[in-house]
């Protein structure tokens, strides 16, 4: 029958805009669908719709003045990004960070990497169609916020991470709440969305063998992060190029064979899980001590340098080149959703519509750090 | 409580017998009973669509651990009034490439079959506006007539999303439509008949849910699927269509496909109370009271459904319609075939 | 036959109230022309090429599959109300009618038609 159609009948085909006013493209993505029937024949996507020129702006900033620019690149996990990028200058000017600002770090982060997997959710949940999702997801961010808010004053846009530590020294009462939240991830949301979506038949039907990208594509296309252990490929910056305190906890990689909608989204549950073991090691080993040096040199010397982090979203890294002034001379993002985005067209030919919105939905991308 | 218990009823007698006394003749009579059942059923529609989308928000928002709707009026319960007022007052854009004459009545031919619908659901003892000896086939037909306008409004929007849901309308009512009449043959095979009244009288002992089983679940998936609702709002399919065959009507005109949506929604419920759940029978209260209570339970399971489920893919639904639900229907009719010959 | 005349009240009404409320609204709605009101919408930009095409309709077969079953239904429901007084012959025929449907639906499946492609 399929052969009939093939030869005998044509159909014409339509182009569509998916975006950048859409309601499921997580921003101001916009994707060019050209499409036969429900089926996707070609994706173009287009970007640049947040576009500000955080790179050439930071050129003209100080290196501590680039931080808060860092919080609007992945709005999602400012963070990280902030974590990233210090560590960066860190490394730049050779400086070490007191441990307790170490162990700071590694709690905020993971806690970010908790944030960015529960809006994960919500939102992918949203994109099938489950509405309520989204509203347990964001339940369980705005806990953690709380925490930061209480700890930097703000609920997005932290810059929290200072050159040579953090901004502020953690209270006990938040050491403890912070251990309340992670033992309530553990034992009553991750249960519930497992409850929820997981083992949900038309959510499996929806999301298993949709979107594959194959181990060998996704390293061509650079993909990393949960993404790329999904399709198989055991690379986790936190354990293979370890920065920080990295190597003093012990925690799994986890990994799916297929790399299909569903192991990038199972990946991800079992990462918050993961997080929170270390969390919960890193509550238990914390020291006493100081939070941030006493004093950082303003102007690094000539010279540039990589240095990456495992953000939520996968490897971020910034590349920074230095004059010997005040201010960078190169202000580089290496960011892991633009990347995402470009091995797109891979898992979204031959699939059907709904399953473009859904396979968009499980790359995680956030527009802010796709356009800069 | 005996006032109570026939009150619609009596007063329907009083009209009646007012009307005899003036001298009426016997079609002027029935005419503008008729007329009052119609007014009667065109009040239903707008109360519960203001209830029942009252009602949507407030479960969906305890659902996802939220107040819903709670400012105007106490506990919110003027929220839909004051949307439909917004509504009305909104202004009804027309672009200008779509094609004009279907795009503007396509909302008015949505509306219409839903309160035609009405006229054969049986809200109590003696209370069907119309007693149809074909009650049954002429619900079948009027429910199905709904595909048209949505392919009306979604082809001539001249839209490519509205396009896309129109079609997966057209694909929905294909594959939905032959489950639900096939899951409503087995209850008319133990009936012997396609009247509403017949249908609930038969009730009186034993529900049919209780003989008919998987004829209700096909039912209400069916139903589910034949009104677009959640799992199988893929027309609308909010998170990859934008609106569907609705994204190019504001206003009034929107206003009317959400309204006749939420009419379907009471019809498709009703229906089910009065094929399954035994209609109006139950004890103490009256009967319009018992059927309101069970449709409003169907209701809440239909939203409870809609707020709990992710939506289903396009050709996942046809695959459940034909290769499933289809199959299953057949086999019901052959179980129920066999078990009534050999009563 | 007055049932019938009911239908055609019910109908009636049932246009007349949609009507009436957008006449309502036509009188208290605002209209303030601008021309980006009256733009497709597309994701906030201009549409490209056509939308009135030769769509392609995938579930075509289904829909011929569909007619057969439609047909069905009008033979059994007859069959369905008067089933209990026919006896036998009725019962046995009607089974040997479904059955040929049957094997035409799964001869259908089998070939394919009921694949969405």
């Amino acid at each position: 029958m399929k052969e009939v159609v093939d030869q005998g009948i044509k159909t014409q085909e339509i182009e569509v805009n998916f975006g950048p006013h859409h309601p499921s493209t997580h921003g101001v993505f916009r994707m060019v669908l050209t499409l036969d029937g429900e089926n996707v024949r070609k994706v173009n996507p287009h970007v640049g719709y947040l576009h500000r020129g955080i790179e050439k702006l930071a050129e003209k900033r100080t290196y501590a003045q680039c931080v808060p620019f860092t919080d609007r690149l992945d709005y999602i996990c400012s963070m990280t990004n902030n974590l990233a990028y210090v560590q960066t200058v860190e490394q730049l000017l050779d400086l070490e960070v007191p441990t307790r600002a170490e162990y700071i770090r590694v709690i905020v982060s993971e806690l970010q990497r908790i944030i960015n997997h529960c809006v994960f959710w919500a939102t992918f949940g949203n994109d099938l169609g489950s509405q309520t999702a989204l509203m347990y997801g964001f339940r369980d961010r705005e806990m953690i916020l709380d925490v930061f808010e209480e700890l930097t004053g703000s609920r997005m846009t932290y810059s929290y991470m200072r050159i040579g530590g953090v901004a502020k020294d953690i209270s006990d009462e938040q050491l403890k709440e912070i251990e309340r939240i992670v033992d309530y991830m553990l034992d009553e949301a991750l249960p519930e969305y497992h409850n929820l979506i997981t083992g949900n038949e038309i959510f499996q039907a929806r999301t298993k063998d949709i979107g594959i990208l194959k181990p060998e594509t996704a390293i061509d296309y650079g993909v990393t992060g949960p993404n790329l252990r999904a399709s198989g490929v055991e690379y986790d910056v936190r354990k293979d190029q370890s920065y920080g305190i990295y190597d003093k906890f012990d925690f799994d990689v986890p990994t799916r064979d297929k790399g299909d909608t569903y192991s990038r989204y199972i990946v991800r549950l079992e990462e918050i899980e993961q997080s929170c073991l270390i969390i919960k090691q890193a509550l238990n080993m914390i020291p006493e001590g100081k939070v941030q040096v006493k004093r950082v040199p303003k102007r690094p010397p000539d010279g540039s340098t990589y240095s990456s982090i495992e953000s939520p979203k996968g490897e971020l890294g910034f590349y920074l080149v230095s004059d010997g002034s005040k201010r960078p001379y190169r202000f580089r993002v290496r960011p892991p959703t633009f990347i995402h985005l470009m091995a797109l067209e891979e898992m979204m030919i031959g699939e059907k519509v709904a399953d473009a919105i859904v396979i968009l939905g499980s790359i995680d991308i956030v527009l802010g750090e796709v356009d800069r | 409580m005996g006032a109570l218990q026939n009150l619609f009823v009596n007063l329907a007698l009083f009209f009646r017998e007012s009307m005899v006394n003036i001298g009426f003749s016997q079609l002027g009579i029935e005419a503008t009973m008729d007329l009052v059942a119609g007014i009667g059923v065109l009040a239903v529609i707008a109360i519960s669509a203001l209830v029942l989308i009252y009602v949507e928000r407030k479960v969906a928002g305890f659902i996802q651990v939220r107040l819903g709707p709670n400012r105007v009026g106490p506990k919110g319960t003027c929220q839909t009034v004051a949307d439909a007022l917004k509504l009305v007052g909104k202004e009804d854009i027309i672009p200008d490439r779509v094609d004009k004459v279907p795009f503007m009545i396509a909302p008015i031919l949505f509306f219409a079959p839903a309160v035609l619908a009405f006229a054969i659901i049986p809200f109590g003892e003696n209370m069907i506006p119309i007693d149809m000896n074909i009650g049954i086939f002429y619900f079948i037909a009027v429910c199905s007539l709904s595909t048209i306008p949505i392919i009306m409004a979604g082809w001539s929007s001249n839209n490519k999303y509205s396009l896309l849901g129109a079609m997966r309308s057209l694909a929905q009512s294909l594959s939905y439509e032959i489950p639900l009449v096939f899951s409503i043959l087995g209850v008319v095979m133990i009936t012997g008949s396609l009247q509403m009244s017949d249908i609930v009288a038969a009730q009186s002992d034993m529900w049919f849910i209780v003989t008919q089983p998987i004829a209700f679940l096909i039912y209400l998936i069916a139903g589910a699927a034949e009104t677009n609702r959640p799992p199988f709002d893929l027309p609308e399919g909010e998170s990859e269509l934008v609106a569907g065959y609705m994204t190019e009507y504001s206003g009034m005109r929107w206003a009317l496909f959400f309204l006749a949506e939420y009419a379907h929604l009471f019809i498709v419920s009703a229906m089910a109370t009065t094929l399954f759940l035994g209609g109006w029978h139950g004890p103490i209260l009256p009967s319009y009271i018992w059927f309101l209570l069970k449709t409003g339970f169907m209701i809440f399971i239909l939203i409870w459904v809609r707020w709990t489920f992710p939506r289903i893919r396009i050709d996942q639904l046809l695959s459940l319609g034909w290769k499933f639900l289809l199959p299953l229907s057949l086999l019901n009719i052959l179980i129920t075939g066999v078990v009534l010959y050999i009563i | 036959m007055y049932e019938f005349n009911g239908i055609v009240i019910f109908f009636i009404l049932g246009l007349l109230m949609p009507i009436g409320a957008l006449i309502g609204a036509y009188i208290l709605a605002p209209t303030k022309s601008s021309p980006q009101k009256y733009l497709t919408y597309e994701c906030g930009l201009d549409t490209r090429g056509e939308t009135w095409v030769q769509f392609k309709i995938c579930y075509f077969l289904y829909a011929l599959v569909f007619l057969v079953f439609d047909v069905e239904t009008i033979f059994l429901y007859p069959w369905a109300v008067t089933f209990q007084q026919l006896g036998t012959f009725a019962f046995v025929e009607m089974f040997i009618f479904i059955a040929i449907l049957i094997i035409g639906f799964v001869y259908a499946w089998k070939e394919g038609a009921l694949e969405w492609f």
